[in-house]
């Protein structure tokens, strides 16, 4: 027994001690529960994932044969080659880098056109007072409802009209209209105090300089925000990119997958192995760009108080 | 520097509201004045006409020798210190002094000079290159006062600027602010609804009430003369007790519930008059003398430098200051209203008779 046993407790030791004991049954059961909830969402999140980037490491003829892989197979460096840098397709004109850069045109080029119309959009609602503004913003918000597939006929019509098929600007611009981001930017730009835009006014920022000079600064972390979604939404696009490009120049990576399972050349097998290898490769920018942006977001929302 | 001119304004706001009656009122080049008034009494919506920010119903404004209506803000050649600061949360310090003159097409040296001659006025100087948010409320303060400074403009509009700061800071900044104002001699209009501040900063007040101007005066004078019950009762702490009487033409007027004073002038109009008498000119006496009343003392509030002896006269509220020497014994007292302390008021129009 030491000798501080021996002392009269404090009432501080008391109250820690008993503390510390009516914490430590429910905090060990609730650590249990947390962790094998957590664990059990990674798995179920990361062994699809997995299972895909082993595969892509074995020969076509492995995955025909036994399946998808859960082990490290010895050809991964070939697969990849084959996928990024060897012409492939119907037409062998288009390879892994070239339906990458695609990818990244229609992401960066979808993301950046829908935050810059709705800033823009929300910008003109919240600012200036114009007959029919509220009509307007309802207008815009009740597009929300409708996915882009219900419009994709009349859309493809007037596209096609315009001989935009098979261009960047057919694949981006029919696209970058946003309910969803100019809601989000009304109700931030709704939140910025008037006093600032009153400052604004005296020293003498008009309208064009302080949307750039104060708006867009005070947005970082919005931007960012939509930023994140954006990109992974536009990235992800199939159906609008199938229906606009038909020539293979402009495949995007989510599409290349696709066209690899789809040949059938003679009797030959799917070029499984290729195929998980740009899926995988198709994966990393997303999760990048959310990485590095959340990382800003973040920040921006630690830093900023209006 | 620069006179300042408001002409008969007047605002109406789109949905019918009167937020200020026509009201005229003049402002010397270097003169510091504060409008004063209970919110919702139209201070706030005369200083952003002035700022630019209001339209103007009616009447002119005049900077200057300039009308200055059709302008915007920033060719008024004014600043502003707004209530919540308005810094801009993105931008250094630096930048949010800068930013008004970057926008005029300043050259960049200017510019520097500027803010550095005003960062060291305000002893701001080590934290240019910090972000607002990272500074305290008194520092904002001073950064917000500096932008104001760097434009060197001919009028300064604060809009209660020491509101959101605590009690000792504000009474440091009160003073600074009037420092800086003599020192640079810039005319300013300063609303508070503190009348504190307008009593210890002001050259002259204009004191506002439900969208009229009720007096404009220097502190002195608004506070020894005030032109109505309300600007009796709003300036000054504790308020001036108002009780209930009757003049009958001859010199004498009957107090409500205390009795006959002796005023020695006659006034204009006989009838109802409201009575008001200041917490410090009321004389209390340990004993009956001639000419006291008894009061029956409730409780008394210790304020260190004197006493408030609370009571109340008739159904009214009733308050007397005692200094430290004066000793109370008892639960009664004898109070002596001097009549050459009395303000009376017309009880149906509320002006001073």
């Amino acid at each position: 027994m030491s000798s501080s046993d021996l002392q009269a407790p404090t009432s501080t030791t008391i109250a820690t001690a008993s503390a510390a004991a009516a914490r430590k049954k429910p905090f060990a059961l609730r650590q249990i529960i947390d962790h094998v909830v957590l664990i059990a969402g990674s798995l179920f999140m990361l062994v699809p994932v997995l299972m895909a980037f082993f595969t892509s490491s074995h020969t076509d003829v492995t995955v025909h044969t036994n399946g998808l892989q859960m082990t490290f197979g010895g050809h991964l460096a070939e697969n990849y080659y084959e996928a990024m840098l060897v012409p492939g397709g119907f037409t062998k004109t288009v390879d892994g880098m070239r339906m990458l850069m695609n990818s990244f045109i229609l992401g960066i080029g979808f993301s950046v056109g829908k935050i810059i119309i709705s800033m823009l959009a929300a910008y003109a609602i919240v600012y200036f007072q114009f007959r029919f503004a509220t009509l307007a913003f309802w207008a815009i918000f009740t597009t929300l409802l409708l996915p882009l597939e219900v419009r994709i006929l009349p859309s493809y019509e007037i596209v096609q009209g315009m001989g935009l098929v098979n261009t960047y600007t057919g694949l981006i611009v029919p696209l970058i209209a946003s309910a969803t981001g100019t809601f989000f930017f009304r109700q931030f730009f709704k939140s910025v105090p008037n006093e600032l835009i009153e400052a604004a006014r005296i020293d003498g920022a008009g309208p064009v300089k302080f949307f750039i000079d104060i708006l867009v600064p005070l947005s970082k972390t919005m931007i960012a925000a939509i930023f994140i979604i954006m990109f992974v939404f536009g990235w992800n696009q199939y159906l609008w990119p199938t229906i606009m490009t038909t020539d293979e120049s402009f495949f995007t990576l989510v599409r290349g997958i696709k066209q690899i399972l789809n040949v059938f050349i003679g009797a030959q097998i799917p070029e499984y192995g290729q195929a998980m290898a740009l899926a995988i490769v198709a994966m990393v920018p997303p999760v990048l760009v959310v990485v590095i942006f959340q990382s800003w977001f973040v920040k921006g929302l630690v830093e900023s108080d209006k | 520097m620069a006179k300042v001119v408001i002409d008969n304004v007047r605002k109406v706001y789109p949905n019918g509201t009167e937020a200020l009656s026509p009201s005229s009122l003049s402002i010397e080049d270097g003169e510091f004045i504060v409008l004063v008034g209970p919110s919702g009494c139209g201070k706030s919506t005369l200083l952003r006409m002035i700022a630019g920010l209001e339209d103007i119903t009616e009447g002119t404004i005049s900077i200057g020798e300039r009308v200055v209506n059709a302008l915007d803000p920033a060719e008024r050649d004014i600043a502003m210190v707004f209530q919540n600061y308005a810094l801009y949360p993105h931008m250094s310090v630096y930048k949010n002094m800068a930013y008004g003159l970057k926008n005029r097409g300043m050259p960049k040296a200017d510019i520097d000079a500027a803010v550095q001659k005003a960062a060291k006025l305000l002893h701001i100087e080590e934290f240019l290159a910090r972000k607002p948010s990272q500074l305290s409320g008194g520092q904002r303060q001073r950064v917000a006062m500096g932008r104001a400074i760097v434009r060197d403009p001919a009028l300064f509009l604060f809009d209660e600027p020491l509101s959101n700061l605590d009690a000792k800071l504000r009474n440091q900044m009160r003073i600074e602010i009037r420092k800086l104002q003599r020192e640079l001699g810039v005319t300013s209009i300063y609303v508070t609804h503190d009348q504190i501040e307008a009593m210890t900063m002001a050259d002259r007040i204009a004191v506002l009430n439900t969208g009229k101007i009720e007096q404009i005066g220097t502190p002195a004078q608004i506070y020894h003369t005030p032109a109505s019950i309300f600007v009796a009762s709003f300036m000054g702490a504790p308020p001036m007790n108002i009780l209930d009487g009757h003049y009958n033409g001859n010199g004498g007027l009957e107090i409500k519930d205390l009795g006959h004073v002796a005023v020695d002038h006659t006034l204009e109009v006989t009838g109802d008059i409201q009575v008001g008498i200041r917490p410090e000119n009321v004389e209390i006496h340990q004993a009956e003398e001639p000419h006291t009343i008894p009061i029956k003392v409730d409780f008394l509030e210790e304020l260190g430098a004197g006493r408030l002896l609370h009571t109340t006269i008739g159904n009214t509220p009733f308050i007397a200051h005692l200094d430290n020497e004066h000793q109370i014994n008892g639960e009664t007292v004898f109070a002596h209203l001097p009549a050459r302390a009395l303000h009376l008021f017309d009880a149906s129009t509320g002006r001073r008779v």
